[in-house]
This record gives C-alpha cells, sequence and structure tokens, in this order.
C-alpha cells in the first residue's frame, strides 16, 4: 500500500512536470489555429480552431522584413543551409583534429588538445567583434559562407572523437598498417566506420546547435536575404496567430531530426564504442 | 646469409630503456624459431621490429637479402597475429580476410580464392559473414591466423596469440599451429612466455633475458645442455632444483652431501641445479628429502619436500609410487644429471 501511495505521488510530481512544459507549446499551437481576431477578443486558446491551412500558408509564404524581401519559407532554407554546413563542417574537422591529435607524432598534443578545449570557455559572443572584422575583410558578410564557417570548429566534438580514438587498441593500427593500410585508409576504413555512431550524434548536436544561433547571423547578415528561423522569430512582424503559427514551425526541424536520429544519438552519447 | 638476418640489433626507447642489447639472430627458410622469456625481456619489442612497428636504434634487419630497416611495415610483406587478436571490430570475417589483399590492389575473383583457401585451410568457412564479435576465443584465433596466412607473407610473427585462451584450447590451438606451419611451410617467429609452448612449437629456440639472448638451440638442447643459471630455471617444468655449493679439487660440496670427481676444473661458490625428473629412489642415497606435499598428476607424482637446512626441493617420480606426506626419501642423481654454474657469473662449469 505504501509503496502504491510513493509511486503515485512520484508519478503525480511526473505529470505535473510534463504539464508545465508541454501545456504552453500547447496552447501556442492551438491559439495558432484560429484567427486574430478571435485571440484579441477572447485570449489564448485551450482547444483547436479552424484556419490551420490558411495561418501556415500564409505565414510560409508572407514577404517578411522592413523590405518584404524574404519569406518564412526561405528562412527556413537559410536555416537549413546553415544548420547542415555546421554540422558536416563541425564534425569533418574535429573527426580530423582528433585524428591528428591521437595518430600522429605531435610534440605537445596534448597541451595542443586542451588549449583546443579551453576555447569552450570562450563563447562566441566574447570574440565576436573580431571574428566579424576577419569576415567583413574577407568579404564574407551576407553569404552562407560566413554564416558557417566562424561557429564550426567544435571543441566538444574533438573531445569526443579524440576520447574515442584514445580506446581503440593499438594493434588495430599495427595490425592495419601490416596489412599495407596507410594513414589515410586507416582514418577511412576503421575509425570513421568505428565511430559511426558517435558522428550521428555529433551530426545532430551541431544541426542543433547550428539552427539555435541567434547572435551571430544577426551580426553577419544586413541582407535580409540571408535571415535565418530564429531571427525572424524577433524580426517577424504580422498578427499573432501568424507569429504563434511560425514559432511551431520554427520547433519542426530540430524536433525531426532528432525523432529520426534518435537512435544513433542515444548509442553514440552513452556508449561509447 | 639466412633468410632472417638480425645484426647486433638494439632498443633503446627515448627514456632511456634500454629493451633489446646487440642482438644477432639468423633464421633459415621456413624455420620455426621461438623467443622465449620472462615478461618485459624485450622478445617482444625483439618481434616488432622485425615487423617494423618499432624503430630499430641501432643493428640491421635483413630480409629474404633485402635490408628493412627502414621500410615501411606495409611493405615489408610480413603478417603478425596479435595476442588480442586485434580483429577488425566493423568488417565480417571475409572481409577481414580480404583487406590486406585489397590493399594491395588484387583483383577481386583471385581475392575470393584465396579467401575462401584460406577459410577451407582453417575451418572458417561457415563463419565468413559472421563478425568478430559474433565468434568464440578459439574462432578469433583461426580468423587472426587466416589473415596472415591468406597474404602469402615471407614470414609469420606471432605475438603471444595463445595467451587469451583457455588451457585446453590452447594445446589445441599449439597444435594446430605447429600443423599449420608445417603444411604452409612459411618461416614464422613465435613469441611466448609460456616455455611448454616453446618447446613444444619450436625448431629452434631463444632464451631470451633483459634484452640479451642466452642460448639458441633446438629445445632439446636446451634442455640438456643450458648454458646459465638462468635458461636452466626457465626451462624445464617443474623448475630446476638449486642447491649451493662449493668445488675445492674436483670435489662439490653441497648442504649435507658431495659429489667427488666432478668434470669441471672450477674452484669457488657454485650453485647446483638439479632436475626433479634426474631424481630416483636409491639405498646409498644422496640427498635426504621430507615430504610436505605430494601433487598426484597421474601419470607422475611432483614432491614437493625440504631437505635438513629447509631448502625446498622438488622430485618428479612415476604416479604408481605412493608418497605419504611427511615420509623421509633418500634420492640419488640418475646418470649423474647434474648442472653446475658459477654462483657470481650464472655461467654453466661443467
Amino acid at each position: 500500500m505504501t509503496r502504491f501511495i510513493t509511486s503515485s505521488f512520484s508519478h503525480l510530481i511526473l505529470l505535473i512536470g510534463i504539464l508545465i512544459m508541454v501545456v504552453p507549446v500547447w496552447m501556442i499551437f492551438a491559439s495558432s489555429t484560429h484567427t486574430s481576431s478571435m485571440i484579441n477578443m477572447n485570449g489564448l486558446q485551450m482547444f483547436l480552431g479552424d484556419s490551420f491551412y490558411e495561418n501556415y500558408l500564409r505565414v510560409l509564404l508572407y514577404q517578411g522584413g522592413f523590405f518584404k524581401e524574404i519569406t518564412a519559407l526561405k528562412m527556413f532554407f537559410n536555416s537549413f543551409i546553415m544548420a547542415t554546413g555546421v554540422a558536416i563542417l563541425s564534425v569533418v574537422t574535429s573527426l580530423m583534429a582528433a585524428y591528428a591529435l591521437v595518430y600522429y607524432r605531435i610534440k605537445y598534443a596534448t597541451l595542443l588538445f586542451w588549449i583546443i578545449f579551453i576555447t569552450i570557455l570562450v563563447p562566441l559572443e566574447l570574440r565576436i567583434f573580431p571574428t566579424y572584422s576577419v569576415m567583413a575583410e574577407l568579404n564574407l558578410v551576407n553569404s552562407y559562407f560566413g554564416l558557417i564557417v566562424p561557429i564550426s570548429a567544435s571543441a566538444i566534438a574533438t573531445l569526443f572523437f579524440r576520447q574515442f580514438y584514445k580506446t581503440v587498441p593499438d594493434e588495430l593500427l599495427e595490425s592495419a598498417k601490416l596489412d599495407g593500410a596507410n594513414t589515410w585508409r586507416f582514418f577511412v576504413d576503421f575509425l570513421i566506420p568505428l565511430s559511426k555512431t558517435m558522428i550521428v550524434a555529433m551530426l545532430i548536436f551541431m544541426f542543433v546547435f547550428g539552427y539555435n544561433q541567434y547572435l551571430w547571423p544577426l551580426l553577419v547578415t544586413t541582407s535580409e536575404q540571408y535571415w535565418t528561423v530564429v531571427m525572424g522569430l524577433k524580426m517577424m512582424s504580422g498578427s499573432i496567430v501568424h507569429r504563434f503559427a511560425f514559432v511551431m514551425m520554427s520547433m519542426v526541424p530540430p524536433i525531426l531530426i532528432i525523432i529520426v536520429l534518435q537512435k544513433y544519438f542515444i548509442k553514440g552519447v552513452f556508449q561509447d564504442k | 646469409m639466412s633468410f632472417l638476418d638480425l645484426k647486433n640489433v638494439t632498443k633503446i626507447y627515448p627514456n632511456g630503456t634500454k629493451a633489446v642489447h646487440e642482438t644477432s639472430l639468423s633464421v633459415d627458410e621456413g624455420e620455426f624459431m621461438v623467443f622465449v622469456g620472462p615478461s618485459g625481456c624485450g622478445k617482444s619489442t625483439l618481434l616488432r621490429m622485425v615487423a617494423g612497428l618499432e624503430d630499430i636504434t641501432e643493428g640491421d634487419i635483413n630480409l629474404d637479402g633485402k635490408l628493412i630497416n627502414e621500410v615501411d611495415p606495409s611493405e615489408r610483406d610480413v603478417a603478425m597475429v596479435f595476442q588480442n587478436y586485434a580483429l577488425y571490430p566493423h568488417m565480417n570475417v571475409y572481409n577481414n580476410l580480404a583487406y590486406g589483399l585489397k590493399n594491395r590492389g588484387i583483383d577481386k575473383e583471385t581475392i575470393e580464392q584465396k579467401v575462401n583457401d584460406a577459410a577451407k585451410l582453417l575451418q572458417i568457412s561457415d563463419y565468413l559473414q559472421r563478425k568478430p564479435s559474433m565468434l568464440s576465443g578459439g574462432q578469433r584465433q583461426r580468423v587472426a591466423m587466416g589473415r596472415a596466412i591468406v597474404r602469402n607473407p615471407k614470414i609469420f610473427l606471432f605475438d603471444e596469440p595463445l595467451s587469451n585462451l583457455d588451457a585446453k584450447l590452447r594445446i589445441q590451438m599449439r597444435l594446430e599451429i605447429k600443423k599449420l606451419q608445417q603444411k604452409v611451410g612459411v618461416t614464422s617467429i613465435f613469441v611466448t612466455h609460456d616455455q611448454v609452448e616453446a618447446m613444444t612449437l619450436a625448431d629452434r629456440l631463444a632464451v631470451i633475458n633483459n634484452g640479451i639472448i642466452e642460448q639458441l638451440g633446438t629445445p632439446i638442447e636446451i634442455y640438456d645442455n643450458p648454458k646459465s643459471l638462468f635458461v636452466a630455471g626457465f626451462i624445464g617444468s617443474p623448475q630446476m632444483n638449486f642447491l649451493d655449493g662449493n668445488i675445492k679439487n674436483k670435489t662439490l660440496s653441497a648442504e649435507g652431501f658431495e659429489i667427488k670427481d666432478i668434470d669441471s676444473d672450477f674452484e669457488g661458490e657454485v650453485k647446483l641445479g638439479i632436475r626433479p625428473e634426474h631424481l630416483s629412489q636409491s639405498e646409498n642415497s644422496l640427498i635426504n628429502l621430507k615430504v610436505d606435499l605430494v601433487e598426484q598428476l597421474g601419470s607422475d607424482n611432483l614432491v614437493y619436500g625440504h631437505l635438513k637446512d629447509k631448502k625446498d626441493f622438488c622430485y618428479r617420480c612415476p604416479g604408481n609410487l605412493t608418497i605419504e606426506k611427511g615420509a623421509d626419501l633418500s634420492l640419488n642423481i640418475e646418470n649423474n644429471k647434474y648442472y653446475i654454474f658459477d654462483k657470481s657469473t650464472g655461467k654453466r662449469v661443467n
């Protein structure tokens, strides 16, 4: 009996937690399916209305911004390019950096690694002016390249891959060498397949990281053509239901990617082999 | 020049440790050479230098008439079986075997032919599509050997490949390795710390201690005629008994007994070595043993006891003799099979 009470109690706490998280999101979603006059008169809604298609379609195709040059659809496209670019580039660079750190005979490799690692303590905001001035000098303001490259060196991913490579037994490398594999082949034929799950996990991680960027895209783009979804959340003008619809849609890509790849994500983060 | 030739090979690690001292050794084509010694004696380092996995500090290594000091491991045409097998975990058995061939640019059909032949020879044809994690220890061992065989290398190198197997499987695989080597006829070097493995596998045996080859010869030569205290103690199971003694005028006096007319001009402090199997019970006894413990192996009994001065001593006798704990035995050395070593240098003097 006491067991029943304690377990009901803990379930109750969990349920309350879930409600606190879910209800606001649900209210935004429900409200976004009504007309704006309905919201203006009656406040936020708990139940679905019948303007779903109308609102969402309008948001996607609405010419927003100060110069009316950008649609939500274009923002999604920009965000997708940026997030994918950041994900792929940062995974590729950290894979290779970790490979060099672990397998090449570099003097002070550990020191180098810690220097890379310390950059975790230096957020983008702290180096934003020098980074901007580099991008400006290189004429990369208002380009996808400028959006992606400066945030694509990931110390965390380098750490993950380095720690993983260190668990790969040396005999594997030696055996591969005797089998005629050079350094490049060992990387491609062994380390990449062995760290497959971890690569997927890092891709998701960095995709969401790139997708969520706000300050950097804000600074490095002056043309509305390069606005991203997260910037758009702030910049979008329009009625309240349309903003709600936009908020809802902005959540979809990261959620989608996690649902599709969560199997790999969990394997990659919590299981090192 | 023989097939594999090591000349004054030395290995000094960056931290100053000297792992191998000016070692010279030659291995003939088709020979099965075993490096045996305690752990940390430099035997694996020596093997890894032949493979190219360790740099050579000094000296030369020639393989098949070619100096290979600076040749990359992938170009040396050697194959190695590692202690933990080092199978490629993400490839199935077929690809494990085929990988080295693919890297050499051999065409697909030839690879398939060779892999299938090797698999047949090792009886692993049924597992070709499995991943290494789905195989038992013995099967993994075979795959590791298959990976070596399939490339048809100039030399096989084995780095304690049997030490991860259980006792029964180890004996079985030992036999199979020997048979296989005789069938394929490839020159092989096998590193082990297990002297039984060494004795049974080797055509010739190099007993290594502290980075030096203490003795080189056929297993029987080394067993019958150990040149140093270390070799005498290392080869043979149970270990040789050692007693302190002193030689004066060709008479050796040890604790409680004397041996006259010994075949040596040495005078001074010595160690007398007697193998447990070279003793027998007799009337006119030399050694009096008080029995502490008897291990019955079936075919043999191992009798452990002590001499007058509490010195531990072992005697091996046929299994049909019943010996009680606490008994007093009078033992004699059969056919004067005893070994005398200089106590200070460890060198054999008779």
